[in-house]
């Protein structure tokens, strides 16, 4: 049961990588990237590649995520910068789904739909069963950076800046603001975290394959910054933990209802996740934690 | 010798869909005062300071704003080059409050580099702790300083437009450009604004602005500019423009013969 509940904190951890990295650019400047699961599916495939072809040790490929996954970012904005903003969602989708086609054709180098296994975990062979346990503390400690790294640029006249670009692109540049700048800064930051987020995910898994990499992964952690708070670090981690503790409670939930067949549990299971959110979204329309709009210091 | 304006438009033209909006517009603001600039609906004076403030770029023609050549230049470069303009319809941000408006708008932010917002270096602080005396300031020359952490939606019409004045005097410009910054204010509330006006020539702001109130703009400017279909028709004191007859035909028509 403890390992259990260690895979899905660890798991939980990733999402909440994935969420902070949303937040960002969704909450932060007001860019939506329906591509998510592209840019970690970037950071998994960059990792796992150095790591098990080129040998290379696990923190050089958590590097190369965060330079892959910022790289793969700093295409999709400057390819867009000319398009409407609706424009990028579409992109971003059509990025994601590049990527996974991508990583299940070139079969010379992504082994295709059968993935790549083998992928080696920090110190597994010595720590045996307690692995998990080491691997959720590593995950804990990329949560906290970059979480406490959102949380200043959230607070600072970066941040400032950015809400400004949010809520009228047009009147922020007439107040000085270098808008392109300020949105490709923010997207090739947001792109390399979700790279992290999925070198972490592939070092824990062992394997990567490209299904794991659907759109729905986007969904989840769009429902996790709307659910948590969207323009809040912190209420995208609560966001990120809710729909992940949702997505495996149910499972036993529905264990418990009697007289229903394997397929209407799965298809029941999903009706009380959007029943849940549904609630909470209804409740606190602007999420559990709701962006904050911090007082003026008072003149000494 | 007459000075050098501050600013100087040169035949500036620019079509909409092969609508003719500006047809060669030429006008010069000299520093130092305010400037005011009528004429009918659809004379071209929004589009005018959109193109001005660079929202939207000239066909043609020269922009010389403070001895340089900005025509054709990015919004945020020209607001930082000492031109701030305000809008018609007080445009805001909805989720920033009163305080957030009057800080953004300050100048030359080390904080506004992701590296230096991110290590929160003591540049940034002292430069926010400037920041935040002179909003304070600004706030209370204005009067809204017990509004100061509302958002900016909880503002009247009237306050939003004193708001948006406030924003452009925390830029420091030479010059801003008020698109009708009474429309749509209460008489009481519209002294307020005009009162507040005056004072930012001696603050070292030129101002140039559009409004239809002709009290406001006979109590405030000199000289006034007057435009019809796209150009430049006349300029001169208030009194000047009031009784030329060009004037009265743009606003209300030739007598028919």
């Amino acid at each position: 049961m403890l390992s259990y509940l260690l895979f899905i904190a660890t798991i939980g951890g990733i999402y909440g990588l994935l969420a902070l990295s949303l937040n960002l650019i969704w909450g932060g400047v007001g860019m939506v990237n329906l591509g998510l699961a592209g840019f970690f599916a970037v950071g998994a495939y960059a990792s796992a590649l150095l790591t098990t072809i080129g040998h290379a040790p696990i923190p050089a490929g958590w590097l190369m995520a965060l330079v892959a996954g910022g790289f793969a970012g700093l295409v999709v904005t400057l390819s867009t910068t000319r398009l409407r903003e609706d424009y990028l969602a579409i992109v971003t989708l059509g990025f994601a789904e590049a990527v996974r086609l991508i990583a299940s054709n070139e079969i010379w180098l992504t082994r295709g739909t059968d993935g790549i296994s083998g992928i080696p975990g920090p110190w597994k062979r010595a720590l045996g069963p307690d692995f998990n346990a080491v691997y959720f503390l590593i995950v804990v400690l990329a949560l906290l950076v970059v979480f406490f790294l959102m949380r200043r640029i959230d607070r600072s006249p970066y941040g400032r800046a950015l809400r400004a670009i949010r809520e009228d692109a047009q009147v922020a540049q007439v107040a000085g603001k270098p808008v392109l700048r300020f949105k490709t800064e923010a997207f090739v930051l947001s792109a390399a975290i979700a790279g992290l987020a999925g070198a972490l995910y592939g070092h824990f898994t062992s394997y990567i394959a490209p299904d794991m990499f659907l759109p729905l992964i986007t969904v989840y952690i769009f429902l996790a910054v709307a659910s948590g708070g969207t323009g809040r670090p912190a209420g995208a981690l609560v966001g990120a933990y809710m729909v992940m503790t949702l997505l495996e409670s149910s499972r036993f939930f529905v264990e418990w209802i009697p007289g229903v067949t394997a397929v209407q549990r799965a298809a029941l299971k999903e009706l009380l996740i959007a029943v849940a959110l549904i609630v909470v979204l209804r409740l606190k329309p602007s999420g559990i934690l709701p962006e904050r709009m911090p007082p003026a210091p008072r003149p000494s | 010798m007459t000075p050098v304006p501050l600013l100087q438009l040169k035949n500036l033209r620019r079509a909409f869909y092969g609508l003719d909006v500006l047809r060669g517009v030429d006008l010069a603001v000299s520093a130092g005062g305010i400037t005011g600039l009528i004429g009918p609906n659809g004379a071209g004076k929004t589009t005018l300071f959109n193109v001005v403030s660079g929202l939207v770029p000239p066909d043609a023609g020269s922009i010389r704003f403070d001895g340089e050549e900005v025509a054709g230049w990015a919004p945020d470069a020209i607001s930082r080059r000492g031109l701030v303009r305000t809008f018609q319809v007080a445009r805001g941000f909805p989720k920033l409050s009163v305080f957030q408006h009057l800080m953004l708008y300050g100048r030359d932010q080390p904080g506004e580099s992701l590296w230096q917002a991110i290590v929160g270096t003591k540049a940034v602080r002292e430069r926010e702790a400037a920041l935040a005396e002179r909003a304070w300031e600004t706030a209370r020359f204005l009067k809204l300083d017990h509004l100061i952490d509302n958002p900016a939606t909880a503002l009247s019409g009237g306050q939003k437009k004193l708001l948006e004045i406030g924003r452009a005097l925390m830029a420091e410009p030479r010059l801003v450009l008020l698109d009708e910054p009474t429309a749509g204010v209460n008489p009481t509330l519209q002294n307020e604004i005009g009162e507040r006006l005056l004072e930012l020539p001696k603050r070292g702001i030129t101002v140039l602005l559009i409004e239809h109130d002709m009290g406001f703009i006979a109590r405030l400017c000199n000289p006034v500019i007057v435009m019809a279909e796209g150009q430049v028709l006349t300029q001169g004191t208030f009194d000047e423009v009031r009784t030329d007859h060009r004037v009265r035909e743009a606003y209300l028509g030739r007598r028919a013969a």
